[in-house]
């Protein structure tokens, strides 16, 4: 099968800092795959460099067959490619509707001025992006707050709302930046179906960084282990687990961690 | 739009364009028009600053374009014989290509790094004023001809100012228009997918770009929209005055539009226009206390912004007011 995004020897310098180094890995289409590592092992940093927040200093991304590294990130996000946050990044005083609906920018159809002058087109949009907002935020089990202000939100909902606004984009592929971060083992478990009914039903592509391990072997296709910036591994969940490499880099205090 | 809204419009409309002027006929406190001039054009401007805190930037800067505003106005009447109609939207064009040039590097500077370049600006602006030839250094422009007749297809829309009884109305009626004008563009951004976009700015940059927004692009242009109000009040100021000079908008000016905006409210699209008819007026009415006025003023501002530090209109929310 034929990849929707390529890694290719991607290599970020900060000064003398080396955060990633010639990282190269494939992504098949509607697969889950997490990218696991210690703390500082440039997990985040890579996520960002795909969805271009920060440029590779060499290496490049490719996403079905065209390079997307190095374009800004409203670009990538344009051709399908979306981030949610780490932790809890919302438009905090708006209501979880109003998130939703303003993150269906991309799919606006008037312009601008359309919009400000109230064309045809543009009221046909919003209507479009209040249907379709409903229906995500009744796909993530958000209906009872539809019209709290975020801000007062709890923990577990604020990550389903950043979900919801990735997904407002439609995207092809969202990554997800920790998302079982900060949960309890019956939120991890909700969060762990609803990450697999965005690929089974929604048919996404999703890329995950994330230190739960239990979690993560749980639900992924693949695991690729990076370790101070450079691939170490890249398998199965059995495979991974069964990694000498893999098991050197958390060894000591975190051989639970990976599910041993 | 609501039918207690409606009302609240159409009761703001009679109020600016009726009863002011029968109130002023009857007291015969012909000077209010100026000062209610004055009000009706520094709203526009601060309108202008308004929309930049709501993309999350604090503009000091604004009186760097009206000041250029009012240059290019009255460069065009008297060295090129532009009707001072045309020259309004021109001067407001040109500020907001400025103003284009300007914002693509500075906008990308946040919160208090953002403030002091525009701070900045102001001063710049003054300092170029005094430096060109076009702008007659020092001495300014004076002797600026009244607004001339506009016509369109040879029918009169606007007569001659210099042929009217009374310029001063005329010059009321055409400030007020344009606040009018001004607030209903503003309104219609904020209550527009333009305005939820712009608030998406201003609550979190990197998640906005990561669903699509193009935000160097959407600042910019609020940002020219801003500036572009400013040209306007600007151009405005030097036809009634009929002069210009490098001073004629300094960085206290800047200061204050700022100032309108934090005290009517940064939530409230009508914030800017309440806050400058409180704080130009009361500024006004607090010269009986004559060496005192500064200081009753200031602490007056103070106590404001402890009690309310979302403006003077968040008192309605109170009451589930409107925005």
């Amino acid at each position: 099968m034929t990849p929707i995004l390529q890694i290719k020897g991607v290599t970020k310098r900060y000064g003398g800092l080396t955060a990633n180094n010639d990282i190269t890995f494939d992504v098949a289409p509607q697969e889950i795959l997490s990218v696991i590592g210690p703390n500082g092992a440039g997990k985040s940093t890579l996520f960002k460099q795909i969805a271009g927040f920060v440029t590779p200093t060499t290496g490049e991304v490719i996403y079905k067959g065209t390079k997307i590294s190095g374009l800004p990130p409203h670009k990538v996000a344009r051709m399908g490619v979306v981030r949610t946050f780490q932790e809890t990044t919302i438009f905090k005083s708006m209501t979880v509707r109003e998130n939703v609906i303003v993150s269906h920018h991309l799919r606006s159809k008037a312009s601008l001025l359309g919009f400000f002058f109230g064309s045809a087109q543009a009221k046909a949009d919003e209507a479009e992006f209040g249907k379709s907002a409903d229906d995500i935020i009744d796909f993530l089990g958000l209906q009872a707050i539809r019209n709290e202000t975020a801000s007062n939100l709890p923990q577990g909902h604020l990550r389903a709302l950043g979900m919801a606004i990735g997904l407002a984009t439609h995207p092809d592929v969202i990554l997800l930046d920790e998302p079982f971060a900060g949960m309890n083992h019956d939120e991890t478990m909700r969060m762990v179906a609803l990450v697999r009914r965005l690929r089974d039903e929604r048919g996404l592509t999703v890329l995950l960084v994330e230190h739960d391990m239990p979690a993560v072997m749980k639900i992924s296709d693949r695991i690729v282990c990076i370790n101070f910036g450079e691939k170490i591994a890249e398998g199965s969940p059995a495979e991974i687990q069964a990694n000498p490499r893999v098991i050197e880099a958390y060894l000591g205090s975190e051989d639970a961690a990976i599910g041993m | 739009m609501s039918t207690t809204r409606l009302a609240g419009v159409l009761a703001f409309l009679l109020g600016v364009f009726v009863l002011v002027p029968l109130f002023i006929n009857l007291t015969g406190r012909w000077d209010f028009y100026y000062t209610l001039t004055s009000v009706a054009l520094l709203s526009v401007a601060a309108a202008g600053v308004w929309l930049t805190f709501y993309i999350g930037r604090i503009n000091i800067g604004q009186g760097a374009y009206a000041l250029t505003g009012g240059y290019v106005s009255a460069i065009l009447i008297t060295q090129y014989g532009v009707s001072f109609w045309l020259t309004l939207p021109l001067a407001g064009l040109f500020c907001a290509a400025v103003s284009v040039l300007i914002g693509l590097p500075i906008l990308r500077l946040r919160g208090v790094y953002f403030a002091m370049v525009t701070l900045v600006l102001t001063e710049v602006a003054r300092l170029t004023a005094l430096a060109l030839p076009v702008t007659n250094g020092a001495k300014g422009i004076t002797s600026i001809p009244l607004p001339g007749e506009l016509s369109l297809f040879g029918l009169t829309i606007i007569p001659d100012f210099s042929t009217l009884g009374n310029p001063k109305l005329a010059f009321y009626l055409m400030a007020t228009v344009l606040m009018v004008l001004t607030y209903l563009v503003l309104w219609r951004i904020v209550n527009s997918r333009l305005g939820h976009l712009c608030r998406s700015l201003q609550q979190n940059e990197e998640l906005s770009a990561s669903i699509g927004v193009n935000t160097a692009m959407l600042r910019v242009l609020a940002y020219a929209i801003s500036s572009f109000f400013g040209g306007l009040a600007g151009a405005i100021f030097v036809a009634i005055s009929q002069s210009i000079y490098p001073s004629s908008f300094v960085v206290q000016d800047s200061v204050n539009f700022m100032l309108y905006c934090f005290l009517g409210g940064l939530g409230y699209v009508f914030g800017p226009m309440l806050g400058t008819l409180l704080l130009y007026f009361g500024w006004d009415l607090l010269s009986i206390a004559k060496e005192y006025q500064l200081l009753i003023y200031s602490g007056a501002l103070i106590a404001l912004m402890l009690v309310l530090p979302n403006g003077v209109l968040s008192l309605l929310d109170k009451k589930g007011g409107r925005k």
